[in-house]
């Protein structure tokens, strides 16, 4: 048994670091894994794909009105434009926030969740007191954010699943008209895309 | 069908608590449960469709207190038992072996 992963020992292993241990440990010797591609799968995730990717869209969105146009009609080729497809972002739908109307995903089922334009979805995305609450009661939600919207506005709730999933693009900030498209990605907020944040003036 | 995973709508599970900033894997173990479920995926072990229902298969309470990398462990080792990938007496062993080793 290879024990090559130095670690220091002033606590036993979890069950659970004992489970996904002998997962691995099998799943390598019967060659069914690459412990080296593990590797490569996650410093992917942790480092290519993310909410920059996403920032990038909304940007040209906010700059280019035929982007927009393409992008709201459909989103999934709109964002392959710009080489953002793949697992998990197969089929996508772009949301549009307005002066009247707020959008806000979830995913109440599990955690489905446009994986190459914002990354893997935070922890609060996943768990359950955000998927139970905010189909009921999505303004107390954006409180929690500290997100306070008009009376008057327009709160729309999607719920994405294992075939579509949904970004919001939100308002454009005032004052940044002067902006560059790469100075507006550099604005956008994963939340923002999410729709648990609105983004402030500049 | 329903389950303890259709959450949407249910009172009292507590506030959301959101992150300002957190990292992608808060711990190595969760780390390797990603890559684990993605190489398994992509060599054909099963679809996603059946990962999600081998989480919505699991005990409701069990469900409700484990976080959510413990539940892909979850589904993960019940697929692979299931379709004779590995055995739980395997997966079982080799626990007890490193453990022993983990002094």
């Amino acid at each position: 048994m290879p024990h090559d992963h130095p670690h220091p020992h002033n606590k036993p292993l979890s069950d659970v670091e004992l489970r996904v241990k002998a997962l691995e440990s099998i799943l390598t010797e019967k060659k069914l894994i690459d412990p080296d591609a593990i590797d490569l799968i996650v410093d992917t995730y942790e480092t290519k794909i993310g909410p920059r990717n996403g920032a990038r869209v909304v940007a040209k969105a906010w700059s280019d009105p035929s982007y927009k146009d393409r992008l709201l009609s459909d989103a999934t080729a709109a964002i392959g434009e710009l080489g953002f497809s793949g697992v998990q972002g197969e089929d996508m739908v772009v949301v549009e926030n307005t002066d009247d109307v707020h959008n806000i995903v979830v995913c109440t089922l599990c955690s489905c969740y446009p994986w190459p334009t914002l990354g893997l979805p935070p922890v609060w995305y996943k768990a359950a007191p955000y998927r139970a609450k905010v189909v009921k009661d999505p303004r107390g939600v954006l409180e929690e954010f500290g997100v306070n919207l008009p009376e008057e506005t327009e709160i729309r709730v999607w719920d994405s699943n294992a075939e579509l999933r949904y970004l919001v693009l939100p308002k454009r900030p005032q004052g940044t008209d002067g902006m560059s498209e790469a100075e507006l990605a550099e604005i956008v907020t994963r939340d923002a895309m999410i729709g648990t944040d609105v983004l402030a003036a500049h | 069908m329903n389950g303890i995973h259709d959450l949407g709508g249910m009172d009292g599970l507590g506030p959301v608590n959101p992150a300002k900033h957190e990292p992608c894997f808060k711990e190595e173990w969760e780390r390797r449960m990603f890559g684990l479920f993605v190489s398994c995926f992509a060599g054909g072990h099963y679809n996603v469709d059946e990962f999600r229902h081998a989480i919505e298969r699991m005990d409701p309470a069990h469900y409700l207190e484990t976080s959510y990398y413990e539940h892909w462990l979850q589904s993960l080792e019940t697929l692979l038992t299931e379709k004779g990938v590995v055995t739980q007496e395997e997966l079982d062993q080799r626990k007890k072996h490193i453990a022993m080793e983990d002094v």
